[in-house]
């Protein structure tokens, strides 16, 4: 019990796939300009890794080594096609506004990462724990910057208004920035920051230090 | 003519794939440390998005569009959700077949990208250029100029990202933003520069 429960929270801020692993940003970030689409590619995100983590797991003493990464991508695109085919019959304006990022999660490098790392050793059942922990660490930073931007950028939340904005006859002035793709960059950075701050061993080594000048080195 | 140059003008720099898409990000930063790495991993993704998208391109209009096997008598048959499928064996194919030839004919340029070239195939910058092709319905001419114009921003947006990081050795960064923290920092500095291009 206890190794499923840290196979499932440990991926949630300690070894965060994406501020950690560095896995997965790629497709993410374009669509956490609203809360919405970033839920619904969350959901979308962590089924998919979860499922093919069960799938390559179960199948994992039948593939063979040398085609492996074939038969890992040929899964994973089957369960997004499904995802796919199934947001756009019933979620047909988000599933717009997602547009290609859907697809790209067939090159999300947390499904493969973890069908490559975790699903080819372990069991069906702990390979789908650690597809849902893994997808939900993925989730948990898409949602904090989603709300963040949506918050700050158009001063709702899931549509719904929060901070009353100027030109609805409130005080809000929202902050045009936040919709644009640089802040997502910021604000990553920022929360890397602040998680490193928070969990010091997580901080990278620097590669060069820089040497402390001495008053007998100066001349 | 002008349509193209303005088409690989913002396929290159107004939209370009990692800095406004944010397509290709985990090679992005992992593999921009050094310049001349980043060079080689950049050339090949030029070359591969050459390719590929323009091979998406017929594979698409030719086989699984909305009536596209009319040409063989089947002009019902609607094969567009196995587009995904498709997509990704195309460039998986192209990629092997691009490093057997490189191995055969250019093998100081093969082992000059060693691990590089098989790790294309999971960039998403590839299928995102080809899904932006389907999206946006381009023609094979425009798909050519696209493909061109995203591989090559892709590799501009990242040989100038591993000269930023390989002069960062000589700054003071706090410990919390060390390496992926700072390199996000500069990533958004970046995008906001390029952003800039709008107006052209």
């Amino acid at each position: 019990m206890s190794e499923t429960r840290k196979v499932l929270i440990d991926p949630l801020v300690d070894n965060n796939p994406v501020t950690l692993q560095m896995l997965g940003i790629c497709s993410a970030l374009a669509v956490t300009t609203s809360l919405l689409p970033a839920l619904l590619m969350c959901l979308a995100l962590t089924s998919v890794a979860a499922l093919a983590g069960a799938a390559i797991s179960a199948l994992r003493h039948r593939i063979p080594n040398n085609i492996r990464i074939i038969v890992h991508m040929t899964i994973i695109a089957s369960l997004v096609i499904l995802v796919d085919q199934l947001l756009k019959a019933y979620a047909f304006e988000t599933s717009k506004q997602l547009s290609v990022f859907v697809g790209l999660i067939i090159t999300n490098c947390i499904v493969l990462g973890r069908a490559e790392a975790f699903a080819m050793k372990n069991g069906v059942v702990l390979s789908f724990i650690d597809g849902l922990g893994n997808g939900l660490g993925y989730s948990v930073i898409l949602i904090a910057v989603a709300t963040l931007r949506e918050l700050f950028g158009a001063g709702t939340l899931l549509g719904y208004p929060v901070l009353e904005t100027v030109s609805n006859g409130g005080w809000y002035e929202p902050n045009g920035l936040m919709l644009l793709p640089p802040s997502a960059f910021f604000i990553i950075g920022l929360l890397i920051w602040g998680i490193r701050t928070w969990r010091k061993q997580q901080v990278e080594k620097p590669e060069y230090q820089i040497h402390a000048v001495h008053r007998t080195e100066v001349f | 003519m002008e349509a193209y140059v303005s088409l690989f003008i913002q396929a290159a720099f107004v939209e370009n794939l990692a800095l406004a898409f944010f397509l290709g990000m985990c090679t992005f930063l992992a593999v921009s440390k050094r310049v001349e790495t980043a060079i080689g991993l950049g050339l090949a993704v030029i070359a591969i998005q050459v390719i590929t998208v323009p091979v998406n391109y017929l594979i698409y209009t030719y086989l699984l569009a909305d009536g596209a096997l009319a040409w063989a008598g089947m002009p019902n048959i609607d094969l567009s959700f196995l587009g995904l499928v498709s997509y990704i064996g195309v460039i998986a194919a192209l990629v092997q077949i691009l490093e057997m030839t490189l191995d055969k004919f250019f093998p100081k340029l093969y082992n000059a990208l060693g691990i590089f070239l098989p790790l294309i195939t999971v960039n998403c910058a590839i299928l995102g250029g080809t899904l932006f092709m389907v999206e946006r319905q381009y023609d094979f001419a425009e798909s050519v100029v696209f493909g061109v114009g995203s591989g090559s921003g892709w590799a501009i947006a990242l040989i100038a990202l591993a000269g930023i990081r390989e002069k960062l050795k000589y700054s003071d960064v706090p410990d919390g933003l060390q390496g992926l923290g700072i390199a996000f920092i500069i990533v958004g500095l970046m995008s906001l520069s390029f952003m800039g291009f709008s107006g052209i």
